[in-house]
């Protein structure tokens, strides 16, 4: 029996411990907002963080989270629903096309502002390559992000007003 | 018996499905009862085929389209919303349920007449003649970009004028006014002393004989038209929300994967399962004839399973072909047609052949381009529930009716115990139109007497395609004294779909254009804008080496060549202008241009290229286009970006190999695709010329690889006449 948390909350699975953790997310626990793309890693549609860091959940063994926090794209938004940033841009860019990709994308993204809240045009891609979008719809992807960094950054030189919440 | 009673049907829904084109399919009193589902509370009215209007007086679009991500539910929401003056903000739409009261005769229409713009007092006649044709043939399919310049121009548009005249006149009646007292707007009949809903005169609406052909507004009267309203299918499609095919549930699922054979045409010979079925999870194995599949307990478990079995495949035929092999064939046929003058003739002008002997100059030049497949990022799958009288399918599919018609044929039932859901697409391009994996779906549920959950793994995505056909076409160019063209010859392979894919805008006095049929054992389907995807580079490369030959340059020639075109010359003229075509390029830097017409939409495109230590990279794509009117002018944007970025992988990369009968590539190492570095700027310019409504999802695919090829000349000297691009030290540019 393996133990680790999903998306905050604890959770367990008897499942082959070879077993990929996309295959886990998907069908033990419902959670399809992770796509299966690809199989071996090259495109992205899979990613989810492991300890806060990007993974292509199709190649990584569901053992490797034992201990670990999952977050896929359904805890993207607080808990309250408030959009994160991102998706907000994603949104405001109108990006997605067909959307297969988009939770992927989103998660790559997410990481990259995680680490770099600041990043150029030179950072986005070097985040984003792993990341195929067959509709195409890179050049809003780096326009989205720009646009939730930015809005992050203001965020942050000034807060939240209502300081009595 | 059971077809011929449906065919009964298909009869009485062509009475209503008649006046489906003037917007009123669905008359009230004759309404299918196959619409009652639709009728989901009492009260509500169900005006005509694609109007629902609620008592909270909300309005229902329902389009006979699949949402793949071109926006086009959106896009004919606004044309509907429009002519209703209905309130966006209580706009929704719906994709209507697989049945034959739905079917896109207009998708049928564009590729039997060629896509030509048909007078306005002829479509009754024309539609109505199609329209049989197509219920016959089961097609609902969201493709050759019909959404908006279809559906939307002759159905949605004219639904809602209709149902708002007679929302007026039911008005007109109840208050005793007359109706040019009265006037509409955001949901609202208003006259001078009163102001209602129009939910209060559904009921009587639904009374009214619909007019015959409501007046449509102008252009300067629109007011969702022409507006970049944001689509609705966006926000869950950033929070995992928007549910796939893939993501479909059934209690009791079980999920497998398989193995077609990997030379078309082929047979299991024999399995040998046993390693397989010792697995656990794994609960069985079927052999599907063609393919041998493994039924599990969970995907992974079933693809581990699959590598376990091992299967013999009959030999056929095609077991020792490779490429090569077919385009020698192509080139023996087309060689072979000349010789005996048997090639098809499908456009002829003039005496090609007699300037061609008498001319200054003469150009002969072939190209080719390779099998594509089509990689959507949601590899095929299908969800299906088999018991005795019911079938249930779940998948997503550009084509639900003609899915629906397959299934229960292959199954040996009647549509009507065939029962789809479809869902999102995740990607469509022209693959998601041919219900293979839907059968597979309903014969592994049968055998294993379980709901079966049927992914393909992205190697069978990728192998088992139908793919955008390998084409060769050959040239030959005359010019004058004077270095104008006199004469287009030109021969090709692989003549489908549309018909008028190969035809050149440009003014030449001579011209003879002809198909060759070379039958290969690769299967074939559409590929984003079909034909024009390879006819777009023939003919644009060619006509950039006639304009070299004759010492042009090559935007004056092609515009020089378009004096009676005018729709052409704008859009190349735009490109040119906001490309600054005639701004200095640095060293090893390129520019060229390309125009295609494709779908009722002309696009052209300025392709700048940086050449670097015999790397191609691609720096800025400024792009022009003519839908005649944008709907929605972002979402007309986000199409051609994504047209581009389609044309340009294709260009840049794509590339499918038959080695020994079979798909040599498998996944994303070997079939790669543009990356989001790789990805230049794009620029869109809309041209809106007013003319019909073009297509939006497919016209910004053909233009890409002439423009890129023909700047990758101007940069090095290099003429690209096969694709995918190749560096000179890979093997050199051919």
């Amino acid at each position: 029996m393996l133990s680790f948390t999903v998306n905050g909350q604890q959770q367990q699975t008897d499942v082959d411990p070879a077993t990929p953790i996309l295959w886990v997310l998907r069908e033990q626990f419902g959670l399809t907002g992770t796509k299966f793309g690809c199989g071996v890693a090259q495109c992205g549609a899979c990613t989810v963080h492991l300890g806060g860091a990007p993974i292509r959940s199709c190649s990584v063994p569901i053992s490797a989270a034992a201990g670990q926090e999952i977050t896929t794209i359904e805890a993207m938004a607080g808990p309250d629903g408030q959009l994160h940033p991102l998706q907000q841009a994603w949104i405001d860019d109108q990006v997605p096309q067909c959307g297969y990709c988009q939770s992927g994308q989103l998660m790559s993204a997410m990481a990259l502002l995680d680490s770099n809240p600041t990043p150029d045009d030179a950072a986005i891609d070097a985040a984003m390559q792993g990341n195929i979008c067959r509709c195409g719809t890179y050049p809003r992807i780096r326009r989205a992000i720009r646009r939730a960094a930015s809005a992050m950054v203001d965020e942050k030189a000034a807060p939240s007003t209502d300081e009595s919440a | 018996m059971n077809k011929w009673t449906r065919r009964g049907f298909i009869g009485a829904g062509l009475a209503t499905g008649g006046v489906l084109v003037l917007g009123v399919a669905v008359r009230p009193g004759h309404r299918a009862p196959e619409m009652a589902d639709m009728m989901t509370s009492d009260g509500e009215e169900l005006l005509n085929l694609w109007v629902k209007i609620a008592p909270d007086n909300s309005v229902t679009a329902i389009v006979p389209h699949s949402e793949m991500g071109q926006g086009a539910q959106t896009a004919l929401a606004q044309m509907l919303g429009d002519e209703l003056d209905a309130d966006w903000s209580q706009i929704r739409v719906e994709e209507a349920p697989p049945h034959k009261e739905y079917a896109n005769h207009i998708l049928a229409k564009g590729f039997l007449i060629g896509a030509a713009e048909i007078p306005p007092v002829l479509l009754p006649t024309v539609d109505g003649a199609l329209l049989e044709v197509t219920q016959l043939f089961n097609l609902q399919i969201t493709g050759g970009s019909t959404s908006v310049r279809s559906t939307g121009q002759f159905g949605m548009r004219v639904a809602g004028a209709a149902a708002r005249e007679m929302l007026l006149q039911a008005a007109s009646s109840a208050w005793n006014t007359p109706i040019n007292a009265l006037r509409t707007e955001a949901g609202y009949i208003i006259s001078d002393s009163q102001r209602a809903p129009y939910a209060d005169f559904a009921a009587a609406a639904a009374k009214i004989k619909p007019p015959v052909a409501p007046k449509l507004k102008s252009p300067d009267e629109f007011t969702l038209m022409g507006r970049s309203m944001p689509r609705f299918d966006v926000p869950e499609k950033t929070n995992g929300s928007a549910q796939f095919g893939i993501d479909a549930h059934v209690e009791g699922l079980l999920y497998a994967t398989l193995q077609q054979s990997p030379v078309f045409g082929s047979n299991v010979a024999s399995i040998d399962d046993k390693e397989a079925l010792q697995m656990p999870g794994v609960r069985a194995v079927v052999n599907l004839g063609d393919a041998v599949a493994v039924v599990a307990d969970g995907y992974w478990t079933a693809k581990q399973g699959l590598g376990k079995v091992k299967t013999q495949w009959e030999s056929t035929d095609a077991d020792g072909i490779n490429t090569s092999d077919i385009f020698a064939q192509y080139d023996r046929d087309i060689s072979t047609a000349i010789v005996e003058d048997d090639a098809k003739k499908h456009k002829k002008l003039g005496d090609e052949a007699g300037a061609i002997e008498s001319a200054e100059t003469v150009i002969e030049a072939t190209y080719q381009v390779p099998f594509l497949a089509h990689a959507t990022m949601e590899p095929l799958n299908a969800t299906a529930r088999y018991t005795e009288d019911l079938l249930e399918v779940w998948t997503g599919t550009q084509n639900p009716l003609g899915y629906q018609a397959d299934v229960a044929e292959a199954m040996e039932m009647s549509d009507d115990q065939v029962r789809l859901t479809n869902f999102y697409m995740g990607g469509g391009f022209g693959r998601r139109s041919e219900a293979g994996v839907a059968i597979q779906a309903a014969r592994l549920s049968r055998e294993v007497g379980a709901p079966v959950k049927l992914i393909w793994s992205r190697e069978e995505d990728i192998r088992q395609d139908r793919y955008r056909p390998a084409v060769t076409s050959r040239f030959v160019g005359a010019l004058d004294a004077n270095g104008n063209p006199t004469a287009w010859q030109n021969h090709y392979v692989q003549k489908r779909h549309p018909p008028d894919a190969a035809l050149i805008p440009y003014a030449i006095p001579n011209l003879g254009i002809y198909d060759v049929e070379s039958v290969t054992h690769v299967p074939f389907g559409p590929w984003r804008s079909v034909d024009h995807s390879q006819q777009g580079f023939f003919t644009e490369s060619f006509i950039d080496e006639l304009a070299v030959a004759a010492n042009r340059d090559p935007f004056e020639f092609r515009r020089d060549l378009l004096k009676d075109a005018e729709r052409q010359r704008i859009v190349l003229e735009t490109a040119a202008e906001k490309a600054g075509w005639y701004e200095p390029t640095g060293p090893g830097e390129g520019r060229g241009i390309a125009l295609q017409e494709s779908f009722g939409t002309h696009v052209a495109l300025v392709v700048d290229v940086l050449i670097e230590s015999d790397q191609v990279s691609v720096k800025r794509i400024v792009c022009a286009v003519d839908p005649g009117l944008a709907i929605n002018p972002d979402g007309l944007t986000s199409q051609m970006e994504s047209g581009i970025i389609f044309g340009l992988t294709a260009a840049l990369y794509g590339e499918i190999n038959i080695q020994n009968g079979a798909v040599k590539e498998s996944n994303f190492h070997d079939y790669p695709m543009l990356r989001i570095s790789e990805t230049p700027i794009i620029e869109t310019h809309i041209v809106n010329s007013g003319h019909a409504p073009g297509g939006a999802g497919e016209p910004g695919t053909p233009v890409v690889a002439p423009a890129l090829a023909n700047a990758i000349y101007a940069a090095s000297g290099i003429r690209v006449r096969s694709l995918p691009v190749r560096l000179p030290d890979s093997g050199g540019f051919s």
